[in-house]
């Protein structure tokens, strides 16, 4: 047999319910692999005795010929975005050092109450604000991928970087991730996974440390395609604790797949042919116009005109609402507190939110005030709410003429460690591809579609018309079967 | 697009983010450049476009009005950097 | 409508005084606007506080529809606009009393909007505009007096819904204020969406007040904060008034800021600790979405509306036939309202509605003044008033032993038939026993007699009283009076 850690979220729970291994056996050959994967520094807490009492249920559940549950079995990673009861959550920030939340996340939650159990809580940027995951407190996650006869260290994508490089590295067969303007899409790229925004509002956002609250998703990352559907629609459902969820039934998005496109019109948008797009992107992006087509699909070429504004309109509306949720870290009620000597309250709040934030919150934070700040509100933010309103319309537009969008999910490979993090904006507009639907509220995933000339993974993204995270999950599982991607990491940690 | 120190000092005022003079310096460029990328927005003709107020079509659920949570303050007060007979505590205000 | 001529007297002329009040009303609800925490008075520190009131992360806030329907009632009271699509914003300032760092309020779209509120000041109706009302959070509590160096926080009043009610600055002198506060405390009472407590911070109000020459534009403004009593409004703007015009008369110039009432010396004085506050960088809250209103929902608010203060006396005076003064008293107090009409249903058409607002107004008043009671813990009930009142219309009772039976009932609790009936205080309409009593009131007093038949009319009062306090008071009055006349006649 295989090693277990090789096996995808499907693998394990079919493995689990038809005897082929115990979920202890599982749960016990991730446990070490992560234990085994600290140069990676995917995990910022690791919790095996979660993982083992999970799988322990799922053993004496299938004993007593009890019915398992969804995930019984399944040992998942979890971004240290979502509030876990008794877990420390940090959102890799020092502001929240120490903190053990009393309380569980809703996500979360349904991933246990559907029989997961919990490797470990997986390091991402700080509060989710990056691209590369060299803005977490605890040092910078390093992608399992390297260049060949390389060893400078490469990110893993960003935010949900930790989830990307513990999947790819076989430390877990799934995770979870939230996406903001890209943040589960752009890393399940860059180290070669699959993963899944789904629509705004089908995962609540309860027990999850907000970034920005009108684009905050949480979603699946795992290998493929069903793996993905199949950790969704455990996580996704209504919740009356979050006043955006939407209340409607989960769709059976496992039973629903279905990768004949016969009928369905793919949109090729054309204002997502940047200038300066490396040509192996360009190429990739034709395959994948190929595959669909292969799988029955009728091509179009559709315009969404406002996609250049979608960045700078993403770069006031999520600085803006992070400027005042990241209000509440002032070490009041939980984290670090600073205090100098002599300090009022007022200077207690600036000591602690100066050493408990890191530079790239700060500055999001600055520029969030600055154009909330009295005399640039409307300018800057009414302004970027209207561009948002006519993103939006662009892709309602487009939804006359086809079912779903396909185009390539970032614009380039991975990039070294330290590459762009001197330039703000270079590093903002990785999200190119993937900030449009962010601001429209879309479900979009991202699939691996090849390797680059250096062997780093590429992907493709597929948008969907809202709610309709079936069509994004068969396009994806079309160019899944014919993309045949299963280039995997040299394991060198 | 220029951001001058003291401009950033303010909004860091603002913020609650304690900077050097340093610190604020060393960002009045940076922001300026990222602020001077986001004004292209300003071309965007947006006459009679309303903003956005809700990405997918959903509208405001309201909730029934009975106590179902409080009574945790021990939950409440767990993480809490400094407290005393059930509060927290903070250095001294004065009104 | 008259313009008040309420003036401050300056070195150098007259003053007017122009006031407008922002109003912070605790609506009535079990649970908290954002969170299922209790919201009731007095409870141990943070012991009513979800994890969402202490803003912990990633906890968000679900709104209670009560709370946005006594808004709306309330808008409806005052006939404002209600605004089927309103929406959340949130203010943004950092303070340990605001666990969010921001407040969850209403600035670009209220759910109620222009309406206006009448006042009665020295006899004259004015209209008061009121510009908004708008739902908010309410804060926490900071407690400056239980440590040296310390301030301690309690979260039991973060989140609780607060209606913000935004007058314009319409009023012209402390009595309209004063008259104004306790018109919008008297309707939101009937409504029934707050209790207007003010001791228990149930309302309070943000006095905003500036000086000009009369006819003048607009002067500054200064804002004094959380002022708790009608009587503390009246002072502020007393206080915040004479100052203005000394420091403008003494060539300076008003500055707009915030000022905190001192309620102990009666002045108000800058508030420091909130200058640097003025840029709340409000946008739309972006965990809420707009709050969109059904006419089903607005019908069962207007529905549920009761009849308003200003209609039921109208109606008092017109259908009743009460005197202005007395339909006023009755109709000031919701609970007064209340239990007078209830009287009026147990009296049905037996007493006449005047009588039974006399005898309230009066007697019940007295007694409970006495007594130190409010009329909702009156020891005597309607329907024992009523029954009261009763015996006393169908000539039973006179109005002395009506007072003394009253007295007993107080002290008793006893029904006032059984009163009568047990102490035999049945008047007496007995023309024989009537009779007898005036020959020998008449025989004792024979000069009295001689002096009355001689022209001195005036001493058949003194005759009455006799005859009454012979009877025990017994007597019906108008019997005694007949036979009187018949006798000295
Ligand atoms: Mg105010
Ligand atoms: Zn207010």
């Amino acid at each position: 047999m295989s090693d277990l850690t090789d096996l995808g979220v499907a693998a394990i729970r079919d493995g689990v319910r038809d005897g082929s291994f115990s979920a202890r056996e599982v749960a016990g050959a991730f446990i070490d692999a992560v234990a085994a994967a600290k140069p990676l520094n995917a995990f910022l807490v690791e919790t095996p005795d979660h993982a083992i009492a999970a799988a322990q249920a799922a053993d004496d559940a299938r004993a007593a010929g009890d019915t398992l549950r969804p995930l019984a079995g399944v040992p998942i990673g979890m971004k240290d975005l979502f509030c876990t009861q008794g877990v420390e959550t940090t959102a890799a920030s020092d502001i929240l050092k120490g903190f053990v939340p009393q309380y569980e996340s809703t996500v979360s939650g349904n991933l246990w109450a559907a029989g997961a159990g919990m490797l470990g809580k997986l390091n991402l940027d700080q509060f989710a604000m990056g691209s590369s995951n060299e803005t977490s407190a605890f040092g910078n996650v390093v992608s399992p991928w390297r260049r060949p006869g390389d060893t400078a260290p490469l990110a893993p994508g960003g935010s949900s970087g930790g989830s990307s490089a513990a999947i790819a590295a076989r430390l877990c067969p799934a995770a979870t991730g939230t996406d903001t303007g890209g943040s589960i899409r752009q890393p399940a790229a860059f180290v070669g996974i699959t993963g899944i925004k789904p629509t705004y509002g089908r995962c609540s956002r309860f027990g999850v440390v907000a970034f920005a609250s009108s684009l905050d998703q949480a979603g699946p990352m795992a290998r493929d395609v069903r793996d993905c559907a199949i950790m969704l629609e455990a996580m996704a459902g209504f919740d009356p604790k979050d006043a955006t969820s939407l209340d409607l039934p989960v769709p059976a998005w496992e039973a629903g797949l279905d990768a004949n496109l016969n009928g369905k019109r793919v949109g090729i948008p054309k204002e997502y042919r940047v200038d300066g797009m490396p040509a192996e992107i360009e190429t990739l992006w034709q395959r994948g116009i190929d595959w669909l087509k292969d799988a029955g699909a009728e091509i179009v070429e559709v315009s969404l005109p406002h996609t250049k504004y979608a960045l700078p309109a993403y770069y006031i509306i999520a600085p803006a609402e992070a400027s005042s949720n990241l209000a509440r870290y002032d070490g009041v009620r939980y984290g670090q507190r600073v205090l100098p000597e002599g300090a009022g309250l007022q200077d207690m709040y600036a000591a602690t939110r100066a050493a408990g934030f890191g530079d790239e919150v700060k500055r999001r934070i600055l520029i969030g005030t600055y154009v909330l700040s009295a005399g640039f509100y409307d300018a800057y933010y009414t302004q970027a709410q209207k561009v948002r309103a006519l993103i939006a319309r662009d892709f309602e537009q487009a939804w006359e003429q086809c079912d779903v969008l396909l185009t390539p999910t970032a614009p380039s490979a991975a990039f070294a460690l330290g590459e762009k993090s001197a330039d703000p904006i270079a590093m903002y507009l990785n999200d190119v591809f993937t900030v449009p639907s962010s601001l429209a509220g879309l479900p979009a995933m991202s699939v691996p579609g090849g390797l680059d000339k250096d062997g780093l993974p590429l992907g493709l993204q597929i948008i969907g018309k809202p709610l309709d995270e079936q069509g994004v999950l068969n396009a994806g599982l079309a160019i899944e079967q014919r993309a045949g991607f299963v280039a995997r990491p040299g394991k060198w940690w | 697009m220029s951001v001058e120190p003291a401009t950033v000092k303010r909004v860091a005022g603002l913020a609650r983010i304690a900077i050097t003079e340093d610190e604020a310096a060393r960002l009045a460029p940076e922001l300026g450049n990222i602020l001077g990328w986001i004004e292209q927005l300003g071309e965007v003709d947006t006459s009679g476009v309303e903003p956005m107020t809700a990405v997918i079509p959903n509208h405001l659920r309201l909730r029934d009005d009975v106590v179902t949570d409080g009574n945790v303050r021990d939950r409440v007060l767990a993480n809490a950097p400094q407290g005393d007979h059930g509060f927290f505590t903070v250095p001294k205000v004065i009104e | 409508m008259t313009e008040s001529t309420y003036r401050i007297r300056g070195a150098t002329g007259d003053w007017e005084v122009v006031i407008g009040l922002e109003v912070h009303a605790q609506i009535t609800s079990n649970a908290k606007l954002f969170s299922g925490a209790a919201t009731a008075f007095g409870a141990e520190p943070n012991t009513q506080v979800s994890l969402v009131d202490a803003a912990m992360p990633g906890m968000l806030p679900t709104p209670n529809r009560e709370c946005i329907r006594q808004a709306v009632r309330t808008g409806m009271a005052i006939d404002a606009q209600i605004n089927k699509w309103s929406r959340f914003d949130r203010k943004n300032y950092f303070y340990a009393d605001l666990p969010q760092g921001y407040q969850i309020s209403q600035l670009y779209h209220p759910l109620v909007g222009e309406g206006s509120i009448d006042i009665e000041v020295d006899d004259t109706t004015k209209a008061i505009g009121i510009e908004r009302i708008h739902v908010e959070q309410d804060a926490g509590k900071l407690i400056h007096d239980q440590h040296p160096t310390r301030s301690y926080v309690d979260l039991n009043r973060s989140g609780v819904a607060l209606m913000e009610i935004v007058s314009r600055p319409d009023m012209r002198s402390p009595a309209e204020a004063g008259a104004y506060v306790r018109k919008l405390r008297t309707i939101l009472r009937y409504v029934g969406s707050c209790d207007g407590n003010m001791e228990e911070g149930s309302m309070r109000a943000d006095v905003n007040v500036s000086v000009r020459r009369p006819g003048d534009e607009f002067g500054t403004r200064t804002e004094t904060k959380n002022v708790n009593s009608v009587r503390f409004v009246m002072a502020t703007i007393e206080y915040e008034a004479k100052r203005q015009v000394e420091v403008l008369e003494d060539g300076g110039r008003i500055v707009q800021e915030t000022r905190l009432f001192d309620p102990d010396k009666s002045v108000t004085r800058s508030m420091r600790s909130k200058e640097d506050a003025h840029d709340y960088r409000y946008f739309p809250d972006p965990d809420l979405l707009p709050l969109e209103l059904d006419d089903a929902f607005l019908a069962e608010c207007r529905d549920s509306l009761p009849e308003l203060p200003d209609a039921k006396r109208t109606r008092y005076e017109g259908d009743l036939g009460l005197s202005p003064y007395n339909a006023a008293v009755l109709t000031a107090e919701v609970e007064t309202a209340r239990w007078f009409e209830a009287l009026l249903a147990e009296c049905g058409s037996d007493v006449a509605a005047k009588s039974a607002a006399n005898w309230l107004i009066s007697d019940l008043y007295g007694a409970l003044n006495r007594l130190g009671k409010s009329i909702e813990d009156s020891p005597v009930s309607p329907a024992q008033g009523a029954e009261l009142l009763r015996l006393v219309a169908d000539g039973t009772l006179s109005g002395t032993l009506s007072k003394q039976v009253f007295e007993i009932m107080l002290e008793t609790g006893q029904d006032a038939g059984a009163i009568v009936e047990e102490r035999g205080l049945k008047q007496t309409s007995d023309t024989g026993a009537i009779e007898a009593v005036i020959a020998d009131v008449m025989a004792k007093n024979a000069d009295k007699v001689t002096d009355y038949r001689g022209g001195k009319d005036k001493l058949f009062g003194f005759f009455v009283g006799q005859t009454m306090k012979a009877m025990g008071g017994k007597a019906n009055p108008g019997v005694v009076n007949e036979l009187l006349k018949k006798a000295l006649d």
